[in-house]
């Protein structure tokens, strides 16, 4: 029973040793597995599994308590879709043993505490529902409970604390009221009510401004994007209404009322939350994404209103599913298709929901992208018979519900469609969207087909893309993606500098070095130049343009063949790109000959900036000229833009992580010095190698302050620019009155929003700046407002 | 203060597998090391056809794609069905493990497994005719992998035309 990590056969370790350990590990192992898997894989039914487990747990009470507790508490925190199963085993352990029962609950509170100090605050919520549900298994005075819950909700009376620490606190309280509710109500309805009221006055009185961010669709129809404690409290509302007859969750314990209820109850301690400090990082707030209701389900049980518990505790429960097993796609497809209740329930429609769910979650979704493919592609092999079918259904609706979907969510739907279809020969009835050719090609739809199209072709290959979709579609195929070389035929002969590309070709091609090339490369004729300046030294544009495009395209045969050509010539490439505009140059230059291959583009472009040809300031500077205008709205501009910002953090969380390590050497050198018996000669041998480290140290942090000030740079560039654009726009609409809401308005305001979300840790520490330089009271309240939602996020 | 719970929260996908390169120079202690710390992913099961391109386009979706070293007939230096991918970060390349394993590239279903780290000849196939191991002796008829085995290609050849 005890699962042996295979690992350990390669270990090379003592047999005998082996042996020794592995007895207390053996017993330990198995009652990890027996607590872990109880119910499972077995012909009885769960109460009486449960009951067994339970004596097992007794008799081994004496021996393994510790270990017991410590497994039961992990269970609470880290299963949280099987709480009233472990509720009811610590029910019927409780009944046996009451000493056990109150330790547990102590370990708990100890527990429940950590998890709040160490910012875990969705394993916390787990803790906290699963001690309500211990009042259900009469572990816990409902009275005690009852108290807890006013010390949670009295957050809201603090002062000068941000909106989200509040919002947690309350949120924790109804969202264990599905369970509980009922029994709290019994005993304290008086109490409950006036709770219920305190938290209404607050949840009146939020702040909201943070909700438009943060919704998949801007549209109310047909489904409102509601934020998750107004959609909480509406559910609640609901089910006081229905006098707390919750009928969707599991409880095993009610079967074993007889013997429960003969078992003391213990009190919870006092609890009293921490306060707020600096470093704590609450919950940023959300929005329930819906995308199905009753309608849509043709046959079979009926989907649980939008504001009915059973939603919620549907939508918990799947969602508890996949943070648990998000690393093993076929066991969490099928942990999600065996979730109990699924009779009576529309599963599919809740599983496809849940997923999109998490995938178009805004900032960015739980978990990375590719896993939401994945995970949907295994659940399409349990269930062919429907699931397929459900997920068309669904990509149909997002389908028409483009024109109001956030930019953000457009991208991921574009990636995961493309990848989605790269798994099935990239069969789908396209007939079905020939709506999309009757408007313009920059409306969300015609360019959502666009952008899939393209990223199909990455996938597989042009003539394959041709092949899948009708001839009508054919004007959104996307160019092939071949090289555009200025001085490739006949016509080009006459271009002035046309004599060095040949040159310089043969060079290229003889193996010349770097200096050789350089040499050649004088020969360029500047259009520059004056006709006095004899040196030729002036910043020369063609000279660029001659030698890249003549390299690459030498090279353009594949990725490898390029990023070969850019390490050989690396040197010739930082001569000429030396200057601000010289990086400008390169970029414009790659975009010219690539512009059909924009994967090429963006392989290109990473590689410069690794090597050091151009800067991320450069890209972003790119990206925002009039060059690019044309390609402004296109996805992969972004993904570039994204890429690069990444990048530009990733090298700033480097050096610090370089700084970090080298001043907690410093300090163990201090403490071996401090705690060594021979003073004189600890001090003779390692004066040198600290005086190394501090200036190791000194040099490192001019570094972070270097990084990080570039990285300031990087974000005002592409703040200032985004304000530039979009001011010129309001303007020029306001004065020849234009509605300004255009296709290109939206995709602009949007992929700023994007740039906030998308890096809002980093950019959190540079908000000083941002407000005082750019996003001041001056600036256009369409542009202002975006700033303000940002700021609203961790408030 | 926790157990972690072993027995339930598995992550099996990015387990090393059974395979281990018998050119590796090195003792299985060190072999093992690397594949523990590896960032590069073998990749099989490629059609011949398929790009550089679209490796890079896969396999960027758990990450920063670093190098990609495309599998060569050791003769004709074509492709024949493999190739390296190497991530910057480990964590990028056991999301690949994970997540893009398994799924298909130009239709076919891909097989990643952790590699020990590539070195210069590791490029080439290793089967007698040029091209891998596994096609010197398959008997099946794959037109993405050059059609039948090379063994079965020379009994084919040598047997003649067919009659019924």
């Amino acid at each position: 029973m005890s699962r042996r990590r295979h690992s350990d056969e390669n270990d090379g370790a003592q047999p005998h040793k082996r042996r020794r350990t592995s007895e207390p590990m053996e017993i330990e192992d198995r009652l990890e597995s027996l607590i872990c898997r109880v119910g499972e894989k077995s012909t009885s039914s769960l109460e009486s599994n449960l009951e067994g487990l339970a004596g097992v747990l007794e008799a081994d009470l004496p021996n393994y308590k510790t270990k017991i507790l410590r497994i039961l508490c992990s269970v609470a925190r880290m299963l949280p879709e099987k709480l009233t199963v472990y509720t009811t085993l610590v029910g019927l352990l409780n009944a046996r043993n009451y000493n056990f029962g109150g330790e547990f609950v102590e370990a708990m509170i100890r527990q429940l505490k950590e998890t709040l100090k160490s910012n875990l605050y969705t394993e916390a919520l787990y803790l906290v529902r699963f001690l309500c549900d211990l009042v259900n298994c009469h572990v816990i005075a409902a009275p005690s409970m009852v108290a807890m819950f006013e010390n949670f909700v009295s957050v809201t009376q603090e002062e000068d604390v941000p909106q989200v620490r509040c919002d947690w606190y309350v949120y924790t309280v109804l969202s264990s009221l599905p369970w509980v509710g009922k029994e709290l109500y019994e005993k304290k309805d008086v109490e409950m009510d006036r709770l219920l009221g305190q938290i209404e006055v607050y949840l009146k009185g939020r702040q909201k401004t943070h909700v438009p961010m943060l919704q998949v669709w801007t549209a109310e129809k047909p489904h409102p994007q509601e934020e998750y404690l107004d959609c909480l409290w509406a559910q609640v509302q609901k089910l006081k209404k229905d006098r707390w007859q919750e009928r969707h969750i599991l409880r095993p314990y009610i079967a074993f009322d007889s013997v429960l209820c003969e078992a003391l109850q213990h009190n919870l301690p006092p609890f009293t939350p921490p306060a707020h400090s600096h470093d704590a990082i609450y919950p940023m707030p959300r929005v329930v994404f819906r995308m199905f209701d009753y309608t849509d389900a043709p046959e079979g049980p009926v989907m649980p209103g939008s504001h009915s518990v059973e939603r919620y505790v549907i939508e918990e429960n799947l969602n508890c599913i996949i943070k648990s097993h998000w690393r093993e796609r076929k066991t969490c497809a099928a942990q999600l298709l065996s979730y109990p209740g699924k009779s009576k329930i529309p599963l599919n429609y809740h599983i496809v929901e849940v997923i999109f769910g998490q995938l178009f979650q805004l900032p960015s979704p739980p978990h990375i992208d590719v896993m939401y493919t994945t995970l949907l592609i295994e659940l399409c092999k349990l269930q062919p018979g429907s699931l397929p079918q459900v997920l068309a259904q669904a990509t149909e609706m997002m389908y028409m519900r483009l024109d109001t979907m956030n930019t953000t969510c457009i991208d991921r739907f574009i990636n995961w469609f493309s990848h989605h279809l790269s798994n099935f020969q990239f069969r789908w009835s396209w007939d079905d969207w020939a709506d999309c050719l009757t408007v313009d090609l920059d409306k969300p739809k015609p360019k959502f087909v666009r952008e899939v199209l393209e990223k199909s072709m990455r996938l597989s290959y042009h003539q394959r893309i041709v092949d899948i979709v009708p001839p009508s579609f054919s004007v959104l195929i996307p160019a092939e993606p071949i090289f555009q070389y200025k001085y490739g035929d006949e016509s080009s002969s006459s271009l002035l500098a046309y004599p060095v590309t040949i040159t310089v070709g043969n060079a290229i091609k003889n193996r010349a070095s770097n200096e050789e090339i350089l040499t050649v490369l004088r020969d360029v004729p500047n259009p520059n130049q004056e006709e006095d300046d004899d040196e030729g030294e002036g910043f020369n544009p063609l000279k660029i343009e001659v030698f890249l495009q003549t390299l690459l395209h030498l090279a353009a045969k594949s990725f490898s063949h390029s990023f070969s050509a850019l390490a050989k010539f690396h040197e010739v490439l930082k001569t000429l790109s030396d200057s601000d505009e010289g990086k400008l140059d390169v970029l414009r230059v790659v975009y010219d000959v690539w512009r059909n291959h924009p994967q090429m583009i963006s392989v290109l472009v990473d590689k410069m900036i690794r090597t050091q040809i151009v800067d991320c300031s450069a890209v972003a500077n790119w990206i925002f000229s009039s060059n690019m205008a044309h390609d402004f709205t296109r996805f992969y501009v972004w993904e570039i833009l994204h890429s690069t910002i990444r990048k530009m953090n990733k090298h700033v969380q480097k050096i610090q992580r370089e700084l970090e390590e080298a001043k907690e050497k410093l300090e163990k050198q201090h403490h071996k010095k401090r705690d060594s018996g021979d003073e004189e000669d600890m001090e003779k041998l390692s004066g040198d190698e600290e005086g190394q480290l501090e200036e190791q140290i000194e040099r490192l942090q001019e570094k972070v302050e270097s990084a990080q000030s570039e990285q300031k740079n990087l974000f005002l560039v592409i703040f200032q620019r985004f304000i530039m654009l979009l001011t010129e726009h309001l303007v020029r609409c306001e004065t020849s009155g234009m509605e300004f809401n255009t296709s290109w308005y939206k995709n602009c305001i949007e992929r700023l929003q994007q740039i906030f979300l998308m890096h809002h840790v980093t950019i959190q520490q540079y908000m000083g700046t941002l407000e005082n330089l750019l996003f001041t009271a001056e600036l256009d309240h369409h542009i202002l407002t975006v700033y303000q939602q940002f700021c609203a996020l961790q408030l | 203060m926790s157990a972690k719970l072993s027995a339930l929260f598995s992550d099996s996908y990015i387990d090393v597998s059974q395979y281990r390169d018998q050119h590796f120079k090195g003792n299985r202690v060190d072999q093992e090391k690397l594949l523990k710390q590896s960032c590069t992913l073998y990749v099989g099961n490629l059609s011949f056809y398929t790009t550089e391109e679209q490796v890079y386009e896969l396999f960027s979706k758990s990450g920063d794609v670093k190098r990609i070293v495309i599998g060569l007939d050791k003769v004709k230096k074509t492709a024949c069905g493999f190739c390296f991918v190497e991530y910057y970060t480990r964590v990028d390349a056991e999301n690949a493990m994970r997540f893009i394993n398994g799924t298909r590239l130009d239709d076919r279903i891909i097989r990643t497994d952790w590699d020990a780290g590539f070195k210069e000849g590791r490029q080439y196939g290793r089967g007698k005719s040029g091209g891998q191991v596994r096609d010197e002796y398959r008997q099946d008829y794959d037109p993405a992998r050059g059609g039948y085995g090379k063994l079965t290609q020379l009994q084919r050849t040598s047997d003649g035309p067919r009659t019924f």
